[in-house]
């Protein structure tokens, strides 16, 4: 047989048909859904009298816009429009008959996080969700990705999806991270070489040695922001590790169903001779904590670096620069370190989960944040909240001056209250540093969990490894 | 969904480039159980003062601009969320038709779902469709889909290629759950085969 890539392997056993012009018929294996992108597909199955096909394999969770802060079981914590949408999901799962976590379960949380730690997400799978960061889930070598919401109704009908095969871009991190470098600096590392559109047609598959050595919480991470990088997905070949990360969790096989289960699961590689039609490759050592400075997840720099000016670019990007040094308020040459901030925001599903609150603990423990400044850390999970007060971290955050929060994407993409200002500087652990996306006229730097908490104690953008040698 | 097969009309120039999908309906309109009606907020942190007023400069709200059909934008044009609330918006606004050199995956799926077709081009042809589109309300495009043709509005000619089963939903406006409906039995075989070679799934 000839040699093939993982998303090969993955492709091949999930198509259920291939038409003469090429156009695919892929079967899911699970659908996630929230409250935001589903109402419409929904309303399109009544419509036309069709069923959910599958509602053992669809899981649901309301997340987006669900409040964070203590009082939450309150409705009026909620704006009228938000509190329709998560009561239409209720009456989706209710009435469909699909799995269903709602905000009053521990279990609920961000749908990225809680797919995985149900055991719903698993080596080999297809796995599709109405949201980009679905991405999230290729970190167990499942081929996971974010669809549009009439591909939700698509996948509700027939569990399956209309596909074109994508191409091949490995993406390799070779040798060691050096200390106080994170999977969140290689992910954003990884844009910043490639471009927001350096993906676009691809599926990326991350390997090497610093992937290897990643956790499942760090992969998790690196594949979560693929799609900031214009992939389709991101993959990472299933290893010891995800196995020990699957097992036991429950919705993951047991006994005989568990050991067939690892037997395939150890075929799911990447093929020594696989044919790459894109690859890049990066020294894990030459990865440095990186923050973003622009608009853009692609505008990124060490942070020993400076504001870079427009006419460092060339193209249609010199413009994009201006726009985006106005829109955030920022100098060419100022030291990305003097960027003062007002708000530190810790979670999302890049970043919501218990080792990303380890880290930042880590480096809070026994101090303060800054006077004046906000700070919060939303757990990716009310599972996560419940681990990281077990294990002493919220204890940490609350004597460090941070609000402690129940789980949702919350300040990620500001469609509940938690949002920035106009002007309001954030040192943020999500995803997308866009325009708005934090709150309109809310301007956003993202970093890794560790940065977070070291920008918190300063007050401004900060290297994570001045701190660490301080603790030596 | 309605069926495009050729359209002349405004076209707007977006030379930015990484337009993202918060750009072009920003979150707060993601609260919608419609599919209609966001329009109005289309490029809304764009387009309007944090009050509420209309941004003089901004394209489409420049008289020769505020009746466009097409948009002609910079490069990676739909970048980031999935929400096809994007699409959606673009669609009530008007807009059927999106040309760039490159789109974002998701967003372009999404197009085709909606009636809306975008249209990938070289650099040189964005850039000379860029400069007709400055010429305003005069300077209709024209956009066919059978031929596969853009033509600017002093008569060049410029090729587009479009997947074939794309092409044939969008003018025949055909829904894609009922064709793929028409596969039934190739999915019931699949789940049957699979429920024996992987039945944790």
């Amino acid at each position: 047989m000839t040699a093939r890539t993982l998303y090969d392997k993955i492709w091949d056993d999930h198509l259920v048909d291939q038409a003469e012009d090429g156009t695919c018929l892929l079967y899911i294996d699970r659908h996630l859904v929230h409250e935001v992108t589903s109402p419409q597909a929904f309303e399109g199955l009544r419509m036309t009298g069709r069923r959910v096909r599958a509602p053992e394999k669809t899981i649901a969770v309301p997340d987006h816009n669900v409040p964070t802060t203590l009082d939450r079981a309150n409705a009026a914590t909620m704006t009228e429009d938000s509190r329709i949408q998560v009561e239409a999901l209720d009456k989706n799962a209710k009435d469909f008959g699909i799995h269903y976590y709602p905000v009053s379960d521990v279990r609920q949380g961000i749908v990225h996080i809680v797919g995985p730690e149900q055991g719903w997400t698993l080596p080999g799978m297809t796995v599709v969700c109405g949201d980009s960061h679905t991405a999230t889930h290729g970190a167990f070598g499942s081929l996971a990705h974010g669809i549009g919401t009439s591909e939700v109704e698509h996948v509700l009908a027939t569990q399956t999806l209309i596909q074109r095969k994508a191409k091949n871009f490995k993406v390799e991190i070779t040798g060691h991270l050096m200390p106080g470098v994170t999977a969140k600096d290689i992910t954003l590392s990884v844009i910043g070489a490639t471009g927001t559109a350096g993906g676009t047609g691809y599926v990326i598959e991350y390997c090497g040695q610093a992937i290897r050595d990643l956790s499942m919480e760090g992969r998790m991470t690196v594949c979560n922001m693929a799609i900031e990088g214009g992939a389709r997905a991101g993959l990472i070949a299933p290893d010891e590790k995800t196995y020990a990360y699957c097992m036991g969790r429950p919705h993951a096989p047991k006994g005989a169903a568990w050991e067939a289960a690892v037997t395939y699961w150890k075929t799911l590689f990447s093929d020594d001779d696989a044919q790459w039609d894109k690859v890049v490759t990066l020294k894990g050592e030459d990865i440095a904590p990186v923050v973003t400075w622009g608009t853009s997840p692609e505008d990124v720099l060490p942070i020993s670096g400076v504001v870079p000016s427009p006419s460092d670019f060339t193209g249609g990007k010199v413009e994009a620069v201006q726009r985006s040094l106005d829109y955030m308020g920022l100098t060419p040459g100022q030291k990305l370190s003097d960027i003062q901030i007002d708000t530190v925001f810790i979670g999302s599903c890049t970043n919501g989960r218990i080792e990303d609150l380890r880290a930042a603990a880590a480096i809070l423990k026994g101090k303060k944040k800054k006077d004046g400044l906000r700070a919060m850390v939303v757990p990716g999970s009310g599972l996560v909240r419940a681990q990281a007060e077990a294990e002493g971290l919220a204890q940490i955050f609350i004597d460090a001056g941070f609000e402690w929060r129940l789980a949702g994407c919350s300040m990620c993409l500001a469609m509940n209250p938690d949002q920035l200002a106009p002007q309001e500087r954030c040192a943020a652990t999500s995803n997308r540093n866009f325009e708005g996306r934090q709150g309109r006229g809310g301007r956003t730097h993202l970093l890794s969990p560790a940065m977070a908490a070291a920008a918190a104690i300063t007050g401004h953008l900060t290297d994570v490894r001045e701190m660490m040698t301080e603790k030596v | 969904m309605e069926k495009f097969t050729k359209l002349t009309g405004i076209a707007a120039p977006m030379a930015l480039v990484n337009i993202d999908t918060d750009m072009i309906i920003p979150k707060q309109f993601l609260k919608t159980i419609a599919r209609t009606g966001l329009g109005k907020n289309l490029f809304d942190e764009m387009r309007y003062t944090l009050e509420g007023a209309e941004i003089p400069d901004f394209v489409l709200n420049q008289p020769a601009y505020r009746h466009s059909e097409i948009l002609v934008a910079g490069d990676n044009f739909g970048c980031g969320s999935s929400r096809e609330h994007a699409p959606w918006a673009l669609l009530d606004f008007g807009i059927r038709c999106v040309i760039s050199t490159s789109f974002a995956d998701i967003f372009y799926n999404n197009c085709f779902k909606n009636g809306i077709l975008p249209i990938v081009m070289p650099q040189e042809v964005v850039d000379l469709l860029m400069d007709d589109a400055k010429k305003g309300a005069n300077a209709r495009q024209t956009i066919d889909l059978e031929t596969q043709t853009v033509t600017t509005s002093d008569g060049r000619v410029f090729p587009f290629e479009v997947d074939a089963h794309r092409k044939h939903c969008l003018i025949n406006g055909l829904d894609d759950i009922g064709l793929t409906m028409e596969k039934v039995t190739a999915i019931d075989a699949f789940e049957k085969k699979n429920a024996s070679l992987h039945p944790w799934a």
